[in-house]
């Protein structure tokens, strides 16, 4: 047996007790397990890297990053997902001994608890988690969260309809129309029903093209799935789609990619009244650089929802959020005590004692000793 | 007593010599040490992960050890042994450091400030206000610092006499044996309320909170552990009492050296208004005492034997501060500012002095 080797059932229900739980007390039966093996976990979730393939060999042109599918063994404790769910994945990073969290969208069909999954990830210059997923060798134990996210396939094949489905993607945002689709046709969808599947995706090139075979092989099958790939310079139109789709208003449909096609999109099913009833999307959030001054914007969100927003200043954070008469919670105000720790979801910010600058997103930060470089969204 | 006049005049010389510094040479001071911290902030990496992973696998061994030797009635000097430093590392070199934000720069949630609790029936969420805030900002300064005493002891000369402190000597002996528990109720801030400064009612957030930990913790260590053992049930239970009455003496009496010893000194409100942050850093320096020893000992002390440098730098990792120690030693000598430091034995008998004489009324200075 594998020394990563999943948790069976009764271990699983042993470990989640209570008693087990008092015993382990203040720390969690995880903080124990982890020093005997990292597959073991009673609420945490961790994968084992089973595999890493590349998807797009043949790229090697400037800009075009290597994309790999990884397969993910998680512990007993993966609850499994929905298609178009992702997950946060965390990697220590070797020399800096940091963990860098990211999410990444399941590529694999939807999956039930404890069983294996896919992530598909382009390596970006600056993606230090992507790039160590990309470059993974087999055995390496990477955090995993539950799946999350509301972009998600509510149809099978088991249900009662005969809705067309549409998918508009772009680049990577192929991800989780793929689980879809894959959802689907692992189900039994095969389009008797009536119900027809449309795939619209657009690529850099031809080379940049990921899941190529498969999705030829899926166009291929007499399964009432059209498959549109568009490369090169080709962009999205609503001509294009109201030609391939006419009805593509009162369509269901999936869009995801980046925001330049989901723009577009968006205007595209726009119906006047700024309602888009039938368009279910999905942004990737990237980091956002902005060179150091003053400008930009900052928001504020609070916990129950509540957002302020303003003009940078260019004081500290919890200065800025004071001065807008909220009232986060703060110590020291000198960076050592941690108390106004707080997360910070995107923007760059400048640490006004050690001048040091962060543009990454979700990254809890000290907002006493902190200024934000441009716009700034920082959750109270 | 012959003794108690020299120890004056010896504290009164230091503080007057340091207190002279000018605005301009506490800048720089401030500088130094700045440039020290970004040092090692520059340097963080592998190395501190390494070591925080490998003390906490090493407490975890301990701590599995000691609960399992429990079933050896025989071994049960050695369970309680291994227990205790169990116990002692968890709180000092983990929960006391890692509470402190030492290792949030990893982003692992078992090791966040945010996230860790230790095992002590304080909870670490209202540890972190009373230490982290109140007692690295305003350390040493006599009406906010209310690590000064506890609030139960009369530790400084400023602290106004009342015939309660003749039993300091018995409070300080209480306190070290229920140490957790007095850590616990040190934010109820009962002095205060005693003197009607504070409300009941402003304790009942906190209260609630120091309930849920202590009911966590009796039941772990005075009845689940204990059952396990079955027959053994009253040794267990007796040895977990003692691992638990060993770190509350070992702590209570690292900490004591920490700020107690002759010759720290402590200050006004005054002195502190709007002050630089040079003057904070000397203010630290100041009112902060190391203890020497080996390698093992400033392990089992968490590294708060080097209580200097972890008042200068409380968000470094403690592993740093031997590091640090010598050059920060060095520019202290170039200020002129005192480095107070000594062996175990001698830093405890300078605390039990204080405790004793504190406990007296202040001799007037007609000699």
């Amino acid at each position: 047996m594998s020394t990563t080797a999943p948790l069976p059932a009764i271990g699983r229900r042993i470990l989640r007790s209570r008693v087990l739980a008092a015993l382990a007390t203040p720390h969690g039966v995880d903080r124990y397990l982890e020093m005997v093996n990292p597959m073991w976990a009673a609420e945490e979730v961790r994968a084992r890297v089973v595999s890493v393939t590349r998807e797009n060999p043949l790229s090697t042109g400037d800009g075009s990053a290597a994309v790999a599918t990884i397969t993910l063994q998680p512990t007993s404790t993966w609850r499994g997902h929905r298609a178009g769910q992702y997950v946060q994945v965390g990697v220590d990073l070797p020399g800096s001994a940091k963990r860098m969290t990211r999410c990444f969208t399941v590529s694999s069909a939807a999956s039930v608890p404890g069983e294996r999954i896919t992530l598909t990830v382009r390596a970006h210059d600056e993606g230090q988690v992507s790039k160590h997923l990309v470059a993974a060798e087999p055995g390496l134990v990477v955090h995993l969260s539950q799946a999350q996210g509301e972009f998600t396939l509510d149809e099978s094949p088991a249900t009662p309809t005969n809705n067309h489905l549409l998918f508009i993607t772009g680049g990577s945002g192929i991800t989780p129309a793929m689980s879809m689709v894959r959802t689907l046709l692992r189900d039994g969808y095969d389009g008797r029903a009536g119900r027809k599947v449309t795939f619209l995706h657009y690529a850099r090139s031809a080379e940049d093209q990921i899941f190529a075979d498969e999705l030829a092989e899926i166009a291929a099958t007499d399964n009432d799935v059209t498959v549109h790939l568009r490369h090169g310079d080709h962009v999205f139109s609503e001509f294009e789609l109201r030609r391939l789709v006419p009805g593509y208003r009162t369509t269901d449909t999936w869009a995801c990619g980046p925001a330049g096609l989901m723009e577009l999109v968006a205007a595209a099913y726009d119906d006047g009244d700024g309602g888009t009833h039938k368009l279910r999307t999905e942004f990737f959030k990237a980091p956002r650089t902005t060179p150091g001054n003053a400008e930009g914007d900052v928001t504020f969100t609070h916990s129950g929802g509540e957002t302020v927003e303003a003009a940078n200043t260019g004081a500290t954070l919890l200065e800025q959020a004071e001065a807008l008469g909220l009232k986060p919670e703060f110590g020291c105000r000198m960076g050592i005590c941690f108390s106004c720790t707080t997360r910070k979801t995107e923007g760059t910010v400048r640490n006004v004692l050690s001048g040091a600058t962060s543009s990454l997103p979700d990254e809890d930060i000290q907002i006493c000793v902190s200024a934000p470089e441009g716009d700034c969204a920082v959750e109270l | 007593m012959s003794a108690l006049p020299m120890d004056d005049l010896l504290e009164s010389i230091d503080l007057e010599a340091t207190k002279k510094l000018t605005a301009e040479q506490l800048d720089a001071f401030g500088a130094e040490m700045d440039a020290i911290r970004q040092r090692i902030l520059d340097d963080l990496g592998e190395e501190d992960a390494t070591y925080i992973r490998k003390v906490v696998k090493l407490q975890r061994g301990f701590e599995v050890a000691g609960r399992a030797l429990f079933y050896l009635p025989p071994a049960w000097p050695l369970a309680v042994a291994s227990l205790s430093v169990s116990k002692i590392l968890e709180n000092m070199e983990i929960g006391h450091n890692v509470m402190h934000g030492q290792y949030d720069w990893m982003g692992d949630p078992g090791l966040n400030s945010r996230m860790y609790d230790w095992d002590n029936v304080c909870p670490g969420e209202q540890w972190k206000y009373s230490h982290n805030y109140i007692h690295h900002t305003f350390t040493n300064i006599l009406g906010k610092d209310r690590d000064i005493g506890y609030g139960i002891l009369r530790m400084d000369e400023d602290q106004k006499w009342h015939p309660y402190y003749l039993g300091n000597p018995l409070y300080a002996v209480l306190l070290m044996v229920f140490f957790e528990w007095g850590v616990a109720m040190h934010d109820l801030e009962v002095e205060n309320i005693v003197a009607g400064k504070r409300k009941l009612e402003e304790n009942k957030a906190l209260h609630a909170g120091i309930m849920r930990k202590v009911k966590r913790q009796a039941l772990k260590d005075y009845v689940l552990f204990p059952a396990l053992t079955g027959p053994l049930f009253p040794l267990t239970l007796a040895g977990n009492a003692t691992a638990n009455l060993i770190r509350n003496i070992w702590a209570f009496n690292i900490i004591f050296c920490g700020h107690f010893p002759a010759g720290v000194a402590t200050f006004t409100e005054e002195e502190c208004e709007n002050e630089s942050r040079g003057h904070w850093y000397y203010r630290q320096l100041l009112g902060s005492a190391n203890i020497t020893g080996g390698k093992l000992f400033h392990l089992m002390t968490g590294n708060l034997s080097f209580q200097v440098e972890h008042h200068l730098f409380p968000d470094l990792p403690a592993r740093r501060y031997p590091q640090v120690a010598e050059e920060v030693k060095e520019i202290c000598e170039r200020y002129g500012l005192q480095y107070n430091t000594g062996p175990l034995g001698k830093q405890l008998f300078s605390v039990a002095k204080k405790i004793c004489k504190m406990a007296l009324p202040p001799q007037k200075q007609t000699a």
